[in-house]
């Protein structure tokens, strides 16, 4: 007796419990592995899986086994010019010993265990330190849904979907279609019925043969149907990517001697997250970083959060520029704009009147969102308390202070607050 | 007459249809062949489920535990990197023997499968005699259900860390969970569970009665000399004695260690066993396709691909390549099974002088007898023929640590044949591949510390990471662990320690 069982669609995740035992168990040098990953990627790039390794010794299960050393006699396959009595020089790794295959066994070797977080345990990960709200998460975790949008029409469906209109006009097309030899025919014996007529009696033969050929004739066109299956149509439906408009992100930065590495760091997770966050939304999305210090400048993303500069730091500068970029390339009524920009909030002097009033007149009246990060453990700065003038006019104007990751969020808070209402 | 019958099939595309009907001719030509097998059971399974059967060891349910998950991870990379084929030998011994067919597989690798693991694994498991003594394949797939039931309840009662560590630590001491000697008794679901209540309480009963004669510091030096060794003997089951033995663990940690050494126990035949059977697994898919072909029952096209597919499993590469990872089990043991065959039908003067029983006797008879009644160790020593031995050019090399270089002892010549054979038997030896550890002493009157004896064998020392093992045994024991090695000059010293 014979079973044979199609296992395939049960429990396809059957290691799936077993999977996060591991990714639990090694959490710790997992998280390590994302933070790196995260500050090798690009801003536009956060969205995938990613390859972690963690040293083997670590995620070794140890047992007892023999060591290096000792009297052992091992065979090998496929010997050449070896003979009886030959003495060779230990191979230094124990390699043509046989060891080969257990070295790894041992967990003694060096290697590292590589193995590849899904996108979603990835972006958990990412998320962990954010503390983002779980709504949050799955928000931006989910790819974005589609819609069912009509697109013509196709000649198989479900019943519900019949497209009574196109149905019936097809059948109609049909129908003259068919008929028109038979009319024509019948036509033309009509008339010589008549000739017939004139010559011979109803009884003759030749007429009541002619009267059969009309009569097989019309019975005929009666067997058209008035519908086929043939002539159905049904409205077809495709799915569509809901968000199908575009947006612009600006990443601003103070690039001046002030912000440190583990600032920039900060600054990149943010923007990460709100590039993000707009994937989620828009369809196409484009990114202008402007670094600046005393002068501001489109750069490309690299030189952005790499590059090291110093002196002083004019805002005014960067806004500048951002607002000349949207005059030129981005209008409104083809792009959402938004901007995130991220200081250390120390600013000339006399300059941060300037940003205020250049962010009323020529920026935030084109913004979807503007959110302001000051990056600092000190007390505000007077970037800062020009702002929250800002605040107080724009609804769409948001600002924090964050020390440290965990900050970044409430930034973001109104931002999704706008999207579920 | 048979030549002008029709293919079962010419693409390479596989139904439900198709496979029964490839399946009901390999089962005819198994049976005509003596294939004594278990029921079969056919599942078809996608890739990903046949990573998580590789990541169980093949166990159709499993318990769950990280080193599970790290196996999967560890497999999926290797086969989206394609270094790994997922196909031959995810079949363990049950009743039904349960073999898998993965979906994306053609219908030439679904007949292959079905004749190497359904009849080739399946006989061998069903005859060989170490699994009908050490196995039964009737209660594993219950028994497991119970491991997995009783884990995941474990888990639930007293926290998953908990019951990781329990696992961990069985698992660093499962190849010392084994009786070498003993026949374990018989796995059944019912009893297990029915007993499994009646267990706690008596195992129980049984430690509180080991530990009750604990003294207080009162007790006179002498006396305590004079107490009988504990254990009597030395122990080989280390899992066991700890599960029977150890103080302070809570009865549900005893049946977990129960549950590792009686899975590991099962598997143990499967660890003597590896070159017997791919060898038999591989020498009847071979046979059996065909035969297949012979009947005009498969295509050029069909036995083309097989082909290949075979040729890459019984590759061996030589010692200096880089592909090399020692003896490939699949090409020793093919090698051997088809040389049996040959002495039998075609002996040459050379092997009717090594092999006088066998040469010109019924081939069938001699391999299934072969097949019946040896392991790897003895399987190897009775039957490997200088023939095999000139094929795979083996030699063996002498790795003496005492010495600056290492030596070749001997190679594939008349001089060689006799001391390859048995130096080969010897490296299928698990007796002297895993270090021979018992259990030694404990310290019952005084700090209750577990001594281990590791016996050593040709000098060979332990490795280093043994003292991550003695952590666990020291988890399990709940006291200090010492290990201390016996050299072969009789001398012993203390080589690690595990104070808690």
């Amino acid at each position: 007796m014979t079973q044979i069982v199609d296992r395939r669609l049960n429990g396809k995740n059957k290691s799936a419990v077993n999977r996060q035992k591991f990714i639990r168990r090694f959490r710790n040098q997992i998280k390590k592995a994302v933070a790196d990953a995260v500050t090798e990627r690009s801003v536009t790039d956060l969205d995938k899986g990613e390859k972690v390794s963690i040293p083997a010794r670590d995620t070794s299960e140890p047992f007892f086994h023999h060591g290096q050393g000792g009297y052992r006699e091992s065979i090998h396959p496929g010997n050449k010019e070896f003979r009886q009595g030959d003495k060779i020089a230990r191979p230094e790794d124990g390699a043509g010993q046989g060891q080969g295959s257990q070295a790894s066994n041992t967990g003694e070797g060096l290697d590292e265990f590589v193995f590849e977080l899904t996108r979603e345990e990835f972006l958990q990960f990412f998320f962990e330190d954010l503390e983002l709200p779980n709504l949050v998460k799955t928000k931006l975790a989910t790819i974005h849904e589609t819609k069912k949008v009509r697109a013509g029409h196709t000649s198989e469906g479900i019943p519900t979907n019949i497209n009574i209109l196109r149905s019936l006009r097809g059948a109609l097309g049909r129908r003259i279609a068919l008929r028109a030899p038979h009319i024509n025919s019948i036509a033309e014996a009509e008339t010589e019925l008549e000739d017939l007529l004139k010559r011979h009696s109803e009884t003759d033969a030749v007429v009541i043969a002619l009267r059969e050929e009309i009569n097989r004739l019309k019975r005929k066109v009666d067997q058209i149907p008035f519908i086929d299956t043939f002539d159905l149509r049904y409205d077809n439906r495709i799915d569509r990517p809901k968000p199908t408009t575009q947006a612009v992100m600006f990443c601003v930065m103070d690039v001046s001697g002030s912000m440190g590495p583990e600032e920039k760091d900060m600054a990149k997770r943010f923007f990460m997250l709100l590039y993000l966050f707009l994937t989620r939304t828009y369809e196409k999305i484009q990114v202008v970083f402007i670094s600046h210090h005393t002068e501001a400048s489109e750069v490309d993303e690299e030189t952005f959060f790499y590059s090291r500069e110093t002196g002083g730091t004019v805002v005014s500068s960067a806004l500048n520029l951002m607002g000349k970029i949207i005059q030129e390339r981005f209008p409104t009524s083809e792009w959402n704009i938004y901007a995130a920009q991220a200081s250390d909030g120390d600013n000339w002097d006399n300059d941060s009147k300037d940003c205020t009033q250049i962010l009323s007149e020529q920026i935030m009246p084109y913004m979807q969102y503007y959110a302001y990060i000051e990056i600092t453990e000190d007390r505000h700065q007077n970037l800062w308390h020009e702002y929250l003038t800002l605040k107080s006019k724009w609804s769409n104007f948001a600002m924090q202070r964050i020390a440290g990751v965990a900050d970044i969020y409430p930034v973001f808070r109104k931002l999704f607050e706008k999207q579920s209402a | 007459m048979s030549m002008s019958r029709k293919p079962l099939s010419e693409t390479s595309e596989w139904t439900f249809e198709l496979i029964e009907k490839y399946h009901t001719q390999i089962a005819r030509i198994a049976n005509n062949f003596g294939l004594d097998t278990y029921p079969v059971q056919l599942e078809i399974i996608t890739a990903e489920q046949m990573m998580d059967a590789y990541a169980s060891v093949g166990m159709p349910i499993g318990y769950s535990h990280w080193s599970f998950g790290k196996e999967f991870a560890k497999n999926e990379k290797r086969y989206k990197r394609g270094q790994m084929g997922l196909a031959y030998e995810i079949v363990i011994n049950s009743n039904p023997c349960i073999a898998y067919l993965m979906e994306e597989n053609s219908m030439t690798m679904q007949a292959l499968v079905i004749a190497h693991a359904a009849y080739g694994h399946n006989s061998f498991f069903k005859k060989n005699y170490l699994f009908t003594t050490w196995t039964s394949a009737d209660s594993i797939i219950d028994y497991l259900l119970f491991a997995k039931n009783y884990i995941a309840d474990c888990e639930e009662r007293y926290g998953e860390e908990q019951v990781e560590a329990i696992l961990d630590s069985c698992h660093a001491l499962k190849n010392f969970g084994v009786d070498r000697y003993k026949r374990p008794s018989k796995l059944s679901l019912q009893e297990e569970q029915a007993r499994q209540r009646d267990r706690e309480a008596y195992l129980q009963s049984q430690v509180n009665e080991l530990w009750r004669t604990i003294p207080t510091k009162e007790v006179l030096r002498d006396e305590i000399e004079e107490e009988a060794r504990f254990p009597e003997e030395p122990q080989e089951n280390i899992l066991y004695f700890i599960e029977k033995n150890a103080p302070f663990l809570e009865p549900w940690q005893r049946e977990i260690i129960r549950i590792v050494r009686k899975i590991s126990q099962y598997f143990y035949p499967q660890r003597q066993t590896q070159v017997m059977n791919e060898g038999w697994a591989t020498f009847w898919h071979y046979t059996i396709l065909n035969q297949l072909y012979d009947e005009g029952l498969v295509t050029d096209g069909f036995m083309i691909e097989f082909l290949q597919s075979h040729t890459n499993v019984i590759y061996q590469p030589p010692f200096d390549s880089k592909y090399y990872s020692g003896i490939n089990p699949y090409a020793l043991g093919f090698a051997m099974m088809s040389d049996i065959r040959r002495i039998c039908e075609n002996p040459t003067p050379e092997d009717k002088h090594w092999f006088p029983e066998i040469a010109g006797s019924d081939w069938n008879k001699t391999l299934h007898f072969a097949m019946q009644n040896f392991k790897d160790e003895s399987f190897i020593s009775q039957y490997l023929s200088p023939k095999v031995i000139r094929d795979l050019k083996l030699f063996s090399i002498l790795d003496d640590s005492r010495e600056r270089e290492i030596a070749v002892t001997s190679i594939h010549d008349e001089d060689g044949y006799q001391y390859i054979r048995q130096a080969l038997s010897e490296q299928y030896n698990l007796g002297s591949n895993e270090p021979n550890i018992q259990v030694y002493h404990v310290d019952r009157k005084g700090d209750r510390s577990l001594t281990l004896r590791h016996t050593q064998y040709h000098r060979m020392p332990l490795a280093k990471n043994a003292d991550e093992v003695l952590k666990h045994v020291a988890r399990l024991w709940g006291f200090d662990v010492r290990l201390e090695t016996l050299e072969e000059d009789g001398s012993v010293f203390t080589a690690f320690e595990c104070n808690l």
